[in-house]
Order: C-alpha cells, then sequence, then structure tokens
C-alpha cells in the first residue's frame, strides 16, 4: 500500500513515510547538504512515534515511545525506592505505624509516616510508576521492533556510497587486481568468520548475529510478562498469606484454607560439636534444625455449612526452614516456635462469698474460645484479648504484637446472680476485679499448660510458575542481546577503488578487529585507528 | 586443612600485589631508556597476566578447600563473601584481559580484587556450620551468581575510572566552578578508594599491636552486653558506657538509628576509614604536588580512550545479565522457598532492585541516547558505587533479613 507522503527514492525504491534511510540503497532520503549522516540505530527506519504527532492517541504513544521517558521513569522509581530504605517499611516494625514512627526516629518518622512513605512500595503511586513502566516496555518494544524488522529482513548488497560513508567504519582502498579473485577471498574470509555472505556482481554483503537484535525486545516482553504475573496476584485465590501457631499434638484449621495441620512433634536440634568437621566454630549452641512432623487434612464437611469437621489425612511432610511442605497449592513454612510456652491458663472460677469453686475453665493463649461454659448456669466470656498487653500513652491498653508475649483478657461471669455479667481483667498469673462494688466471683490459677508450639507460614501463590517463566524469558532476551552482537559488513567495487563499511549495534572494537583481520586477507593493512575514523 | 587454605589466599593476596606491581611496571615503564615500548608493555603484562592466574588458582585452591572443610560453600558470611567477590572480579578481569590484551586494565583492576580480600580479612574467619536458613543449595547458586555478576561491573568500574583519568581535562585553567569540573569529583572517587585502603592500614596496625576498648551496651530491652573495638573509638556505641580505663574518646556517639550488628563500632570504624583515607590522599597529593588523577594520565596517554570507553560497557554488559540471573531471579526463587514469598520489599531486596535499575538505566542511556565517554563512564563507577553501598552498608545502616550474612 502506498499512500501520497511516501518518499521515493533516487534508486527508485518507494519507503513509507518518516523513513531516514532508503530500505533498498541505504541512501539517506532526508539529509539537508552538510547534515550529518542520519543515526542508524535503528538503521533508520520509519516509526510511528517520528511520524505522526496529530491526535491524542498520538500523543500518548509518542511519550510512551520515547526511551528518554523510559529512563526517566527508571530514575524516577529507583530514588523512590532509596527512599523506602531509609527506615523499615510498615510490615517489617511491631506496633501501630503512627506511635513507632516518631518514637523510633522522632520527627524525621513522624514526616515518613505522614507522606506514606511506611508503605511505599504499596502505595497508588509506587505502582502506577511500575506500570507506567510497564507501558512504556510495550510502547517502546512495538514502535522499534516492527519497523526494524521490516528493514533488517530485507539484506541489499549494494549499498549506496553515501550510505558507506555515513558508518562509523568505512574505508577504501586501490586495487589494480582482478576482482574476482579479491572478491573470492573476501568472501572465503567473511564465511570463515562466520558471516552469512550474499554476492551480487561486484558488491558482497556479511551479516551475523542478526538474532541479537531480538534480545531487547525478548526481554521486555519477560518484564512485560512478570509485571502481568504480579498482578495476578491480585486475582481471589492466586495468593494466600496467613499465619497459624500450632501446639505439639494439637490439630488446628489452617486459616484461610480448608485443610487442617497436625503438629505431631516440633524438634529444634543443635550442632554437636563432635560431629561437625574439625576447624568449624560452634562455640555456643548454634541452631542446626527447625523442623515440624505435620499431618495435613482436607475437611470433607467443608461444604455443609455447620457441620463438624470430616477430617482425611492427605499428607505427611518434616517442615524445615528452606523445605516447606507443599501439597497441591498450599504451602506451609516452618517460621516460628515457640519453646516450653504457656499455651493456656487454666483458672478455677471461685464464688468469693460462698468460698466455693464452681469450676475449671481455660483461656488458650492461641485460640481463645469467646464462651465458656463453667458450670449448669455459669459461663465466662472472654470480651477481649490482647496478647501482648501494654498500656499507651493515653492510657489505652493495646496489644504490641500477635505472639503472646504478655497475655490479658477481659472475660464476664455471667451467671444467675450476675446476669449482665461481671467483669474481670486476667493476666498471667494476676487478676484486677473491675473496680464498681464488691465482686462476686474470684480466679484461682492452677498449673497452666506448657508445650511447644510451632509457627507456620500459610501461601498460596499461584502466579509463581508465571513468574518464573517471565524471568525465564527475560535472561534469555538479556543473554541474546548481550552475549552476541549483530554485524554486518558491505563490500563494494566501483571502478578501481573496493570500499568497505561496517556496522554493529556494539562492541565496535571486536568489529574493527574483524574488519582489520578480512583486510589481512587479501594483503591490505588497516589499524584500529585507521578504522575509528569512519568515513567523514 | 582450614589452616592451609587460608595460606593459599594470602599466597593469593601476595601474587595479586606483585602482578599489580607487574602491570604498573609494564604501564610506567615504557619511556625508560633503552627499550622497545610495545615489547617492554607486552613483555611486562605477560608477567603480570601470569602472576594475576596464578593467584587466581591458588584462591581457587582456597575455596576448594575450605568448602571441603566446612562442609559447605564458602559464601555464607561475610569474610567469605568478600573473598569470593575477589575471586569473581579477578576471573572478570582475566576474561577482559584475554580479549583486550591491555595491561593498563590490570593496573586498575587488581587493586580492587586486591582491596576486597583485605576487606575479607576484617571479618571473624572462622568456618560457621549453616543455621537452618542457610540451609540451601540455593545459598550456592544465588550468591555465587550474584557475586560473579558484581566482579564483572568492578571492571566496569575500574576501567570507567581510567577512562576519567584519561580523557579529564587536568590543565589549572578550568572556569567552571569547583563542583562541575570533572577533575573534582575525579580526586574524590580516588579518595574513596583511598578510604578503603586507610581503613585495612588501620585494621591491621591496631590488629597489630592488639589494640581494645571494651563498652557495655544496653540495649532497648535494658539486656547489656559487651561490644569490643579494635580501633580507638572516636564514637561510642549508642547507650554504650566505656569500661576499658584506657585509650581514648569516644568524643561522639552512634545514632541510635543505625541498625544491625554492632552498629557503634562499624560507625566507628567509618569514621576511622574517612579519616584515614583523607589523610593519606593528602599526604600523596603533598608529595607529587598535582592532582592524583593528573600523576596517571600520561601513563595513559598512549591508550586510544575508545577501548577503554568499550571495556567497561563491555564489563557491563557481560555482567548485567548475570547479576539479573542472581541478584534478582535466583534472589527470588531462594525467597519464595525460605520466606514463601518471592519478593518482599526487604532492604537489600530493594536494593539489587535499584542496582538493576541504575545499570539498566546505564544501558539505555547507552545503547538508546548514545552516551558515550565521559558520562556513561561516570555511571559506571557511580554504578559500582551502589554495589558495594548494597554489599556493605545495606547492612550496617539498615537491619533486615541478610543480617545474619555476618554483618
Amino acid at each position: 500500500m502506498t499512500t501520497v507522503d511516501d518518499i521515493k527514492c533516487e534508486c527508485g525504491h518507494t519507503n513509507p513515510v518518516g523513513t531516514l534511510l532508503c530500505e533498498a540503497c541505504g541512501n539517506p532520503l532526508q539529509k539537508e547538504d552538510g547534515e550529518e549522516f542520519p543515526d542508524m540505530r535503528y538503521d533508520g527506519v520509519s516509526r510511528r512515534s517520528q511520524t505522526f504527532s496529530r491526535t491524542i492517541v498520538d500523543k500518548i504513544w509518542n511519550f510512551f515511545s520515547s526511551v528518554r521517558v523510559a529512563i526517566i521513569l527508571i530514575i524516577i522509581v529507583l530514588l523512590a525506592s532509596i527512599i523506602g530504605t531509609i527506615f523499615p517499611q510498615e510490615m517489617y516494625i511491631s506496633g501501630p505505624a503512627e506511635q513507632v514512627y516518631p518514637e523510633k526516629y522522632g520527627i524525621a518518622g513522624e514526616i515518613y509516616y505522614k507522606l506514606g512513605f511506611h508503605n511505599l512500595y504499596t502505595s497508588w503511586w509506587y505502582i502506577t510508576l511500575l506500570l507506567m513502566i510497564g507501558t512504556s516496555l510495550v510502547i517502546c518494544s512495538l514502535d522499534r521492533v516492527v519497523p526494524l524488522y521490516r528493514a533488517l529482513k530485507k539484506l541489499p548488497v549494494k549499498r549506496h556510497l553515501s550510505f558507506m560513508k555515513g558508518q562509523k567504519v568505512y574505508t577504501s582502498v586501490s586495487l589494480s587486481q582482478d576482482k574476482e579473485p579479491v572478491l573470492d577471498q573476501l568472501q572465503r574470509s567473511l564465511s570463515k568468520k562466520g558471516f552469512r555472505v550474499v554476492r551480487e556482481g561486484y558488491s558482497l554483503v556479511g551479516e551475523k548475529g542478526r538474532f541479537s537484535r531480538w534480545g531487547p525486545y525478548i526481554n521486555h516482553i519477560g518484564l512485560i510478562l512478570v509485571i502481568v504475573a504480579v498482578l495476578m496476584r491480585l486475582i481471589p485465590g492466586f495468593y494466600l498469606d496467613e499465619f497459624v501457631w500450632v501446639k505439639e499434638g494439637e490439630t488446628r484449621k489452617v486459616t484461610g484454607t480448608e485443610y487442617y495441620v497436625k503438629n505431631v512433634e516440633f524438634k529444634e536440634e543443635y550442632y554437636d560439636p563432635e560431629d561437625v568437621p574439625e576447624g568449624v566454630d560452634v562455640e555456643g549452641r548454634v541452631v542446626k534444625n527447625y523442623q515440624t512432623d505435620a499431618i495435613l487434612y482436607e475437611n470433607r464437611a467443608a461444604d455443609t455449612p455447620g457441620a463438624p469437621p470430616d477430617l482425611v489425612e492427605v499428607h505427611r511432610d518434616q517442615i524445615r526452614v528452606n523445605h516447606p511442605l507443599k501439597y497441591k497449592d498450599l504451602l506451609l513454612y516452618q517460621s516460628g516456635r515457640r519453646l516450653n510456652e504457656v499455651t493456656a491458663l487454666n483458672i478455677d472460677l471461685i464464688h468469693l462469698e460462698r468460698e466455693e469453686v464452681i469450676g475449671p475453665f481455660t483461656l488458650d493463649l492461641y485460640h481463645p474460645e469467646s464462651e465458656i461454659k463453667v458450670s449448669e448456669d455459669t459461663t465466662v466470656r472472654v470480651l477481649e484479648y490482647f496478647t501482648d498487653f501494654e498500656w499507651t500513652e493515653d492510657n489505652e491498653p493495646r496489644s504490641k504484637s500477635p505472639d503472646p508475649n504478655n497475655p490479658a483478657f477481659v472475660v464476664s461471669v455471667i451467671s444467675p446472680e450476675t446476669p449482665a455479667g461481671e467483669r474481670s481483667w486476667i493476666f498471667l498469673g494476676s487478676t484486677l476485679s473491675s473496680p464498681d462494688g464488691e465482686p462476686v466471683y474470684g480466679f484461682a490459677f492452677t498449673k497452666p499448660e506448657i508445650a511447644d508450639v510451632t509457627g507456620l507460614m500459610v501461601r498460596k501463590e499461584k502466579s509463581l510458575p508465571f513468574i518464573y517463566f517471565g524471568s525465564g524469558v527475560v535472561m534469555l532476551g538479556l543473554v541474546m542481546g548481550f552475549y552476541w552482537q549483530h554485524r554486518r559488513i558491505w563490500i563494494n567495487f566501483e571502478g578501481e577503488e573496493i570500499q568497505i563499511a561496517a556496522h554493529t549495534n556494539k562492541n565496535w572494537y571486536g568489529l574493527r578487529r574483524e574488519v582489520q583481520q578480512i583486510l589481512q586477507s587479501i594483503d591490505v593493512e588497516r589499524s584500529i585507528e585507521q578504522l575509528s575514523k569512519g568515513g567523514k | 586443612m582450614i589452616a592451609i587454605s587460608s595460606n593459599l589466599l594470602m599466597l593469593a593476596f601476595v601474587l595479586y600485589l606483585v602482578s599489580f606491581i607487574a602491570f604498573v611496571m609494564a604501564v610506567t615503564g615504557k619511556k625508560w631508556s633503552n627499550r622497545d615500548p610495545k615489547e617492554h608493555s607486552e613483555r611486562w603484562g605477560r608477567i603480570g597476566f601470569y602472576l594475576t592466574a596464578a593467584g587466581f588458582l591458588s584462591q581457587l585452591g582456597f575455596l576448594v578447600l575450605r568448602w571441603i572443610a566446612g562442609g559447605h560453600s564458602p559464601t555464607s558470611n561475610m569474610f567469605e563473601f568478600m573473598a569470593f567477590l575477589s575471586f569473581a572480579i579477578i576471573l572478570a578481569f582475566i576474561i577482559l584481559f584475554l580479549i583486550y590484551r591491555l595491561p593498563a586494565l590490570g593496573m586498575f583492576s587488581l587493586p580492587v580484587g586486591i582491596i576486597m580480600i583485605a576487606y575479607a580479612s576484617v571479618f571473624p574467619k572462622d568456618v560457621q556450620p549453616l543455621i537452618p536458613a542457610l540451609q540451601s543449595y540455593w545459598l550456592y547458586i544465588h550468591v555465587t551468581t550474584a557475586a560473579l555478576g558484581e566482579g564483572v561491573f568492578a571492571v566496569g568500574f575500574a576501567a570507567g575510572l581510567m577512562y576519567l583519568i584519561r580523557v579529564t581535562d587536568q590543565s589549572q585553567k578550568q572556569r567552571k566552578p569547583w563542583w562541575k569540573r570533572g577533575t573534582t569529583w575525579l580526586e574524590f572517587s580516588i579518595s574513596v578508594v583511598l578510604m578503603l585502603v586507610g581503613f585495612i592500614l588501620m585494621v591491621t596496625i591496631f590488629s597489630a599491636i592488639g589494640y581494645e576498648v571494651v563498652y557495655e551496651v544496653t540495649n532497648e530491652t535494658g539486656m547489656t552486653s559487651e561490644v569490643t573495638y579494635t580501633l580507638p573509638s572516636i564514637a561510642a556505641p549508642y547507650n554504650g558506657e566505656r569500661i576499658t580505663d584506657e585509650g581514648f574518646g569516644p568524643f561522639i556517639t552512634t545514632p541510635g538509628w543505625m541498625k544491625g550488628v554492632d552498629p557503634g563500632r562499624k560507625f566507628n570504624t567509618m569514621l576511622w576509614s574517612v579519616i584515614s583515607g583523607v589523610i593519606l590522599y593528602w599526604l600523596l597529593r603533598l608529595v607529587v604536588r598535582k592532582r592524583l588523577a593528573a600523576v596517571a594520565q600520561p601513563w595513559l596517554r598512549d591508550i586510544d580512550p575508545a577501548v577503554i570507553d568499550e571495556i567497561s560497557y563491555r564489563s557491563i554488559a557481560i555482567g548485567f545479565p548475570i547479576f539479573t540471573l542472581g541478584a534478582l531471579i535466583f534472589a527470588m526463587i531462594w525467597a519464595a522457598e525460605a520466606w514463601g514469598r518471592f519478593w518482599g520489599w526487604d532492604p537489600k531486596e530493594v536494593w539489587a532492585l535499584i542496582t538493576w535499575l541504575f545499570y539498566s538505566a546505564y544501558l539505555h542511556f547507552r545503547l538508546s541516547r548514545g552516551w558515550h565517554g565521559s558520562k556513561s563512564a561516570w555511571m559506571a563507577v557511580i554504578g559500582f558505587v551502589v554495589v558495594v553501598f548494597t554489599l556493605v552498608f545495606v547492612n550496617l545502616v539498615i537491619a533486615g533479613l541478610h543480617s545474619y550474612a555476618g554483618v
């Protein structure tokens, strides 16, 4: 298809509008006298972004097709990422962010928090920047790869003299010998160096490593795949991040799934100084292994609301650090432990006036029940539970962390005598009755439950294979693009003169050396410096 | 066996020093009387190269023996990592030397490798058994690949510095303000390298005389512990009290936001590095009475800047895919295996990404925007500074999941 805007070269070839170098002979098409030879980067092809700028789509396309814009985006993301490492992100601190940052880092911390930098990497603007880089990747690549493919697919043999002279590597030699044997020799030495040679009349072109030109585009496609795979985590069910504490011997529901996990045994093993090789230092105690022997059950009654769990064993594994349990999509990681921990408080409920034990009850520190029946007509209701209790500056109770380091319960005893409930605090080893009026009930601690508790991280990450695939594509593109290079050498006899021009997308030194060696095969000496001057 | 392996590292260190001297001879001795410059340079360049190769084999012996003796790859703490990084730098240099055959490259690359070995020796050298978090074959794969990539970047840095020394205008009449002059920043870069040298000198001297200052440090939860300084204390640890009588200082206190293991000691060490580096720089400057880069410039005069420019670029082009694979992709796979997420915005991860973004910007500037020469060389220099920052300072200043790496 040709349009009025198409440019006709003096050699007779019609080029699409925007072409800088004639696709057939390489003659510069839009060059005024005295102007520099156009950049060879994309072989002077017509690119959409350099040609149209009328509509809004053109403008957006042109914006994102600019490598300059891409670099600016990269630099902005780079600087923003640095800011995010000045103070730890919210996920790496414990306690409420609005208090931790000013307390720990002073005024700078407060500003950091107020500006939202404590969650920088998940902020809307950071993600927007990443998506803009993604857009730029797509448009930059499309803008260049399609026309470049067109241009490189044709490999015209004879090129215009001004094209030859415009190359960074150009030299000419006067030869009075027979042309044919010289050309034969040149063709042989080019082939020996791995060039694919095409000969037409008194002209030669050698090319190798064209596929490396596609490296950057393949690498960019890989990056796009990775970005898409990361976005897939937003699809419900693709990504799960939970945590579950399981006592030894206990079976727990795996948070966020229909599975149950049993902690058969938790082991913490240390290196035995006898067993390590000589010279290896095990001073102090060095942990060798954290391990949970676990059984995974599936709840077959999960679909029936209200039905008691019907557990069927589906998998057994030893969960160790670096060796998670894998079952279908579910991953369980060894990621915490508490040895000889108080896991539950055993308490006798006492009627103070009658000095009578109404009954024992248990407050589980990991998974407290909300209502516990102590006797026929008495229940204890857990109103609030602070795992790691402390008072804030404003005298508000709060939890420093989700781990039961300093448990505190607010309970209410409901009985015929106290139908509205009598509130009390229960701490580790002490209680505090509500200040209004004489309390009816008291609490007496008996021996608490002690066990090893394992902390298991619960994960699902269905996008992982896609991320690895994308990364593989990135690597393929990088290796293609950086470990090979596209080299072309044009040779042309013009009367007694032989003209040689060469182009590469990188590693000019290597190309010059190759040209030098090829010339040596016809007994012509050119130094690297002579070949560096170009045709100008 | 561990003793033999340590001796092999020492041998490698000495061989690298000698080969560095050979490369200096090759570069600076060309104009000596009675010799053909080309032949002289080639001869000494060859000697330097063989010595480097011998040192490399010796260092390989160190790695192999230490691996066998310790039962795991020697990349599990800061000493082992830095020693491996220097191994990677020398390997990268050998490859690039074989391509370009430029003795001057040895003169600039070997010191980087030598400094890394010396820096490694500052850390505890014990072979430690692997803690559970490191018991994975990804320890070998991720750490070695990342270090190899960084090693090639180091040669890019050395060549970048060489290019800048070669082309920066050293004439006195410059009208630009000082902060816009290439010479200022070039001298600054050289003094940063000297700071590393100064640091190694200080540590070596003070450990030779057995200097020690002990502080008692109270941490956030009220627990106390002892911190031993092997350098005189300029900066006391945060919430620390000196318990040894002798010695001087402290003059200041380490800021509380510095994290990691013993931030006070590391901050103190950093101060010593800066001070000794600055003193070293000005001593040298007094001796030569010229900018240091101006001294080195004539040695490089007969080298085509375009070749140095290409070596620097080529190193980064070779290193970039390796770095991507080791520091990002393998890192993601291991993180998914060990921590249950492939990416968690841990400071070290972020800094690996920053390094990667920086070199991507470099490559785009160079390949698409035509940044060659000085601009590109400056980026190669800064890029490696980012690498060193990621390796050393991120652990020093920012606590993160990688803290068990020994820093």
